[in-house]
Order: C-alpha cells, then structure tokens, then sequence
C-alpha cells in the first residue's frame, strides 16, 4: 500500500520531501516563502512524495491512493493531526511553514477560519467541471469541494408506531409529545453539535433563541460529544433516549457494521432537520512541491477516490458522476434541501452563537 | 578515574536538563510567548475578574483536591496489604490494580455510564449521570494505584521494628498506624498525592464525558478555546494559569516532603500472612471501586451475535474499512512506543533522581521540581508547542517518529523520580557509612548500596511509564503522525466513532486487551525489578 513504507523510511523520506522540494522549486525549503501558484509554470515535473495532510477520519482503501502512484509515480505520505478542529488549528500555527503539501478535510463551519488564516493557495482543478457549483463555497479557488454530508437527527424506529410517529421536522422536537427523548451535543465542544445549532438558526433566523429554549423546556440532554450521546444516551449503546443528533450516514453504519446482522437500519433520519457539512482540499501555502499538490488535488475529485470514500469515510462524493456503492445508497436518507448557511457567517458569529446558546441551555 | 566521575556527573546532570529543555521548556514557552504576543497578556490581566474564569478555577482545584482525598483513603488499606502481609497472588493483585490506569476515558467513561444505568442512578434523587460524582469516581478508579504503588512499595522498604515496639508498650493497632507508621510515611504520600492531584488537575476526558457540558476545568478551556474557537490568546492565558499554578503546587509538596523525610534501611523479618478480613475487605473494597467498571467492559466485549462469544477479539486482527491498520497492529504500535518511553523515562529519570538525592542543592531543587512540570502542562499546549517550535533542523521532529514516544516519556519521568527519589532518600546514611568505612569508593557505594535498593523502585516507576504510555490519548493525539502508526487508544476512539454493533465490540474487546497487556507487562517489568534487588540484597 502506498502510506509511508517502513517506519525506518519516514525521516528519510521528509528529507527527500525537502531535498526535492528545493530542487523543483529552487528555494531555500526553511524559507516560508510561497511558491508562485501560476499553473503550469516553467516547473519540472514532479518526482518525490506528496504529504496530504488529514484528520483522524480520513480512511481509504488500499488501492486507492496506490493507484495514483500508479500513474504519477508519485508516492503519497499522510499525515494526520487530531480531528478537524486540531487539524485546522495546528494548520494555522504552521502557517507558511505547513507539515505538508496538501490539506484534506476542513469543512464549511472551519473554512472561512481556514481562509482568513491564509493556510491555501488557489487552484483551479479542471475536475470541477463535474461538481455542483453549490459546494463551490470558494469562488477563488483556495479550497476544492471533495465530499459532503449531512448532520441530521437520527431517531430509534422501534420507539416509534402510528399512534407515536418519530418526529418530521425541527419543530416537532419541541412539542411535548417528545418531551425527554431528545440528545444533543454541546456546540462549543462537538462538530456535529455545531451543525445542528447552525441548522435550528438557518431555519429560525432571529427565532432560533425561542426554540432553544422550547427544547430546553421540553428536556433535551447535552453531552460533549458525539460518543457519549450516541453510546451514552442514545438507544444505540443502551442509552435510554430515542432521538439523538448524528449523521445522515449513520443508518447505513448500523447495517454495514450490525451484530448480528440485518436487512434494514434500525435507526432512520429526519431529513427536514439536516445540515449540509461539505469537506474541501486545498493546497498548503509554502509547499514546496506545488505541481504533485495539484495532480494530488485531481486525484482526489477523480472518479476512483470518488467512488471509494462512501464506504470508507460515510460521506458523499462531491462529483456529480460518481457511482454511489448499493450498500450506502440502499440505506442512506440525503435531505432534498439542507439547512446551509455562509462560511464567513459562521466564523463572524460562532462563538457570539455559542455563548448565547451556553446561557439560553445550559444555565 | 577522576576524569570519568567528572563526566558521570556531568552526564548525570545534562542528560535529563537537555531532555526536559528540548522537548519541554523551548516547545511550550515557544506557544505561550506566542500566544500571549497575540493579545494574551491582555487576556491573563482581565481573567481574575471574569466570574465565569473564577469559577472555573474554583471547581479545578475543588475537584483535584477532593478526588486526591478519596484516592488516598481508598488505597491506603491495600497499600498496607500490599506493603506489610503476604498472599497469594500478591503479585497479580499489584498488576491488576494498575490497569484502570492505562483505560482510554471514552471507555471509561461509557463503562460508568452503563454502572449507573444499571444501579439505576441515571434519575431520580441518586443520580450519578452527569455530576461531580461521576467525576470523582472516574479520578478515583483512575489514580488508585499510584497511591497504591508508590505508597506501598515506600512501605515494604520501612522499618517495621518501631511499630512493634509501639504495640509491645501498649499502642492500639490504629494508634500505632495514626502515631507510628503514617509520619513515616509522608514522603511517599506526598509523592504520590501530588501525581494524582496534577493528574486531577489536568484531567480532560472525564470532565467533558461524565461531568457533563456545564462542567469545566482549566484543561477542558484551554482547549475550548484553542481548538474550538480558534483564539489562541484566551487559550495561551488559561494555559498560563493553569501552568502557575501546577508550578505553585509542586513547590509546596516538595518542600513538605523534603522535610518529612526519614532514614530508612531494609530489615528481613518473616512477612506474616494476611488475615482473612483485612484480604477480604481490601478486595471488597477496590473490587468495587476497580472491579465493576472493568467487569462492564469484559461483558461488553464478550457480546456478540446476540449472546455471549469471543467474535469481537478474533475481529480485531482483521482490518476494517475505517482504520489504516488493524486493531493488533494498533496494538503493536502502542508497545513499541510505550517501549522506547520507558527506556528514556528510565535513564532521563534515574539520572534526574540522582542529582535530586545527591546534587548540590540548587541543582536538586530545579531538577525535583523541573521534571515534574510535565505532569500539568496540558497536551494542547504541549502538542501545538512542539508542532511550531521543533520545526527546524537539527531539530525538525515535526513529523518525527520519536515525537510520540518523547511525548510520552515526558509523562513517564516523574513517575520514575517519585519512586525512586524518596526511596534513594531513605537509604539510611548509616549503612552507606559503614561500606565507606570499609573500604568502598563512592562508586562501589553507589553501585552495591543504593543501585539494588533503588531498582526495585525503578521497576516500580518503569512499570508505571510503561503504563502511562499505552493508555495516553491527549498529546498523541495532537502530533501529527503517521496514519500507520495509531495507537491503540486512538484506534479505540476511531472505533467509538462510527455507528454500528460491531465496531462497538471490537472497541470493548480491544479495551480489555489493552488491560491484559498492561497487567502482563507490568507484571513482567516488575519480576525483572526484583530479581535485580535480589542479587543485590544485603
């Protein structure tokens, strides 16, 4: 497989990442000066490694990224750091001086922070011709949209029957019908946490307040983390809560990984509560090997990592002409219309948002 | 020979300061003077009169202060079980209190969640879910055997002559606890309370898992704020705090412990063999407090397929969609590394402990307080420090494979020292004396008097480090890595991650494993320990 060989190779190889480096881009590889972006320059074509740099999720197949060696002849070194929050944040630390080439993994609620931080430099991947111009979050070209997904509330299907239907939309979880059965997370410490808050403000606007503290009155539970709603309150590991905030892709999870087996998920989603969370790639300013980052950046929209992330990171391929795996889209609700809202809105107020949701819920 | 003593010294004194200033004082003064060039001076000035900042500190050192309490009452019974009466499976019984130790929080903090589901203290006026409770019991399951061990292999080492003389002229067995053996005991106390409380102190995990969202410490903010919010003025003056107030600490116990500090020699006597209650109420006691939550985990993994079968460890050889390796690669992983950090734990602390007993004064107390400093910095500052102050060669470990084992060494050389220092320190004059005046250099002192006496407190600290490294999760998780190399407590959390039955097992099964292993290792680093003060025995 194509991660970095042995583990005696890995100081050697980040030599040769600088060796070279300096070589194509005959500057000093301690100097944090950017290369020029200009695609297609008077550059020599790549030869050594490329570091994509990733958070703890990323996962793909074997074959996948031995296929781009395949063809480029290039080798790809990961790097991972921590979860999206981490990875961004030591990214912005090392600015200009960045740990690899290429970022994979920074979403729509961390971009705009990502962005004003300077982390990228623009490239125009000639594979966006194939992606739905509503992912295109970046008009400049900084980040390319690679997937998405969506963070929805899942409930327990057998908590619910004709004369108890699960909840349809975000208002339904206030009404007193489901009063103690909802589970959220804690928005100032949980990724899906802060989505679902973005969600209740791109549906309430201004209103958003009112309903918090509707759900607040109707019993919600906070934990910190996905891991302890799903596994602590949620019905899933035993908890007692039938309705909890997760993935669109979770259902499809409780399939593919169910002991012991079953035909159907046991959990289903509420579709009128997603919020869409689109994941990008972009390559690092102060790389030095600008031309492997971009042929790394195609690859990465190219129909064979497409087509692989499904099944491996549970989310959705980016390009329109992808071919969804059976098992995912068997199983897999995605929302006709999710709650969106702009990256540089959720940078300029997160933390305005989380505070005021710290008052309104948890004191 | 005078030459090699000068350089023994030298060494004795460079090793462990370069250890500490590369890898620890440049990265994380790096981050602060960073951080607080970004505006976080101004943030430290107006943090003593935010009431939300007060409180915080309020409950920080409220929790670790109580939890080290309860630690200590809980462990000191099977301290003296441990220290003063022979059993069998004495020796099993040691490793298998440390086991809690290496547990990943996620873990724990589900395998307390589903005690309380199951003693039905979910609601109700009992409730347990989500209050201090929860957060004390967690400190407790996780820090008993540090009080356990380090109290109770300072105790076997204690004359046990004056309390017997205490009984004889009419001392209640509690009086002679209370007047005769618990000064004594003091320093190794002292050491121990003051891990357990840093460890408190910067406890992370089981404040967000069980405490609940309304719950925070210095450590959970710090990286709130880093991490989450991005503002890494507000992070790096909490960081600063935070970082104080461990110094302040220290200081404070060192100086209490240096003064309590008593001559101690080995004396040979027939150890008597427990009686049946105190065996029994010891074991009832940590049975609860360190039984019940891992009897959950080993249930948990064992169901599988409806009922009750070993699927989930035969899983974890295969590897599934989600990780770049399987769970018995994670697992090897882990050993390597906790492998290397104990090697360099043990030469960087057993140096360290040296010049601590033996340096001039200066030296000693910088080294005594310097080396434990680690323990309460938080692995947000010290994983982003190293990320932006090891960044150029020599020294580009950035993405270095060492980077984690260092790390964890770090964390792994105070366990060494509080071991092995109070123990050097006890070493009675008298004995050291009497081979001098027969004739030994200092070296042969040295070599035949302290060296066998301290190694069976190296063992301890060894096994300890070795313990710290596979279940640590924090800074880990902050150093970027290679993907291949996850750890199993990483591995663990990447489990936890997904939906899913399966993936559920096998993260229970790998838990359980990660306990085996723990116990079997440290077992195995121990006997190595005592076979060592064997041969040297007096």
């Amino acid at each position: 497989m194509v991660r970095v060989r042995s583990s005696a190779f890995g100081s050697v190889i980040l030599v040769l990442v600088a060796l070279v480096g300096a070589a194509c881009g005959g500057t000093d590889p301690t100097s944090s000066v950017p290369l020029s972006s200009g695609v297609g320059s008077a550059e020599p074509l790549p030869t050594g490694p490329v570091t994509l740099v990733t958070h703890d999720s990323f996962w793909v197949s074997e074959e996948t990224l031995a296929a781009f060696t395949a063809e480029t002849g290039i080798e790809v070194v990961l790097r991972t750091a921590g979860d999206t929050g981490q990875m961004v944040s030591t990214a912005i630390l090392t600015a200009g001086d960045p740990i690899g080439d290429v970022m994979f993994g920074v979403d729509n609620t961390f971009l705009q922070r990502a962005l004003d931080a300077d982390l990228f430099e623009s490239y125009r991947s000639p594979a966006l011709v194939d992606v739905p111009t509503a992912l295109q979050l970046d008009p400049s070209h900084r980040v390319t949209p690679i997937d998405f997904g969506d963070v929805c509330v899942n409930y327990w299907i057998d908590r619910f029957n004709d004369g108890h239907p699960a909840p349809s939309t975000l208002v339904d979880l206030a009404d007193p019908a489901y009063a103690d059965q909802l589970v959220v997370q804690n928005p100032e410490t949980s990724s899906p946490g802060l989505a679902f808050l973005l969600a209740t403000i791109a549906e309430f606007g201004d209103g958003w307040e009112d309903y918090w503290t509707a759900l607040r009155d109707n019993g919600v539970v906070v934990t910190s983390g996905w891991e302890d709603a799903y596994y602590g309150e949620f019905v899933s590991g035993g908890g007692d809560r039938p309705i909890v905030v997760s993935y669109a892709s979770s259902p499809p999870a409780e399939v593919i990984y169910a002991d012991p087996p079953v035909d159907t998920p046991p959990t289903g989603v509420v579709t009128d509560t997603c919020f869409r969370q689109v994941e990008f790639a972009g390559i690092l300013a102060g790389t030095t090997n600008r031309l492997a980052a971009e042929m790394l950046v195609d690859f990465l929209l190219s129909p064979i990592f497409q087509e692989d992330i499904p099944l491996s990171m549970f989310v959705f391929p980016a390009l329109s002409t992808a071919i969804l795996p059976p098992a995912f889209m068997d199983f897999v609700e995605l929302a006709d219309d999710p709650h969106v809202l702009d990256p540089a809105d959720i940078e300029a107020n997160r933390n305005i948002w989380t505070e005021r949701w710290t008052e309104i819920v948890l004191r | 020979m005078g030459t090699a003593r000068w350089v023994a010294r030298v060494l004795c004194v460079v090793v462990p300061a370069a250890f500490l200033g590369v890898f620890f004082l440049y990265p994380v003064g790096t981050i602060l003077v960073r951080g607080l060039g970004a505006d976080g001076l101004d943030r430290l000035l107006g943090l003593p009169g935010r009431a939300s900042f007060r409180g915080v500190v309020w409950f920080t050192v409220w929790q670790a202060t109580v939890s080290t309490l309860l630690t200590v009452v809980v462990a000191l019974p099977g301290a003296h079980l441990l220290a003063r009466r022979r059993f069998r499976g004495r020796a099993l019984f040691r490793a298998a209190t440390t086991v809690p130790f290496v547990l990943p929080t996620v873990v724990v903090g589900g395998a307390f969640l589903a005690l309380f589901d199951r003693f039905d203290l979910v609601d109700g006026p009992l409730r347990a879910t989500r209050t201090v409770w929860a957060i004390l019991a967690a400190h407790v399951f996780f820090n008993v055997a540090v009080v356990l061990r380090t109290v109770g292999s300072f105790w076997e080492g204690l004359d046990h002559r004056p309390e017997e003389q205490a009984r004889v002229l009419g001392a209640t067995p509690w009086q002679a606890f209370r007047w005769v053996t618990l000064p004594r005991l003091w320093p190794s106390i002292a050491a121990a309370s003051s891990i357990v409380f840093l460890f408190c102190f910067t406890s992370f995990g089981v404040i967000l898992i069980l405490g609940g969202p309304t719950r925070a410490t210095l450590e959970t903010e710090v990286w709130r704020h880093a991490v989450f919010r991005g503002d890494l003025a507000s992070a790096t003056a909490l960081a600063v705090v935070q970082f104080v107030a461990v110094l302040a600490m220290v200081v404070v116990v060192n100086r209490l412990q240096r003064r309590r500090a008593v001559g101690q020699r080995p004396v040979r006597r027939k150890v008597p063999r427990a009686g049946a209650r105190l065996l029994v109420g010891n074991l009832g006691l940590l049975g609860a407090v360190l039984g019940l939550p891992v009897a959950v985990l080993v249930e948990r993994s064992l169901a599988a397929d409806g009922g009750w079968s070993l699927r989930n460890y035969a899983a974890l050889a295969d590897r599934i969609n989600l990780l770049p390796v399987s769970a018995v690669g994670a697992l090897r992983n882990s050993l390597l590394f906790a492998i290397v950090a104990t090697g360099l734990a043990v030469v960087v602390g057993g140096l360290a402990s040296l010049v601590v007993v033996h340096g001039r004064q200066a030296a000693s107390r910088a080294f005594d307080l310097g080396m434990m400093l680690p323990l309460g910095a938080s692995a947000v500052t010290l994983g982003f420090g190293m990320l932006i102050a090891l960044d150029e060669p020599p020294l580009d470990l950035r993405s270095s494979r060492w980077l984690v084992p260092v790390a964890h060494a770090l964390v792994g050389v105070p366990f060494v020292m509080r071991t092995v220092v109070p123990t050097l320190r006890s070493i009675d004059r008298r004995l050291r004396e009497a081979a001098a005046t027969l004739g030994a250099s200092p070296a042969r002192v040295r070599r035949e008097v302290d060296l066998p006496i301290a190694a069976r407190a190296l063992a301890v600290g060894a096994g300890f480090s070795f313990a710290v490294s596979l279940g640590e999760f924090g800074a880990t998780s902050f150093l970027p890595r290679n993907p291949d190399r996850l750890t199993a407590p990483l591995a663990l959390f990447r489990l936890l991650g997904t939906p899913g039955e399966t993936l559920r097992g096998q993260a229970m099964a790998l838990a359980v494993v990660l306990m085996v292993l723990t116990a079997a290792s440290v077992l195995a680093i121990e006997g190595w320990g005592r076979r060592g003060s064997v041969r040297g025995d007096l």
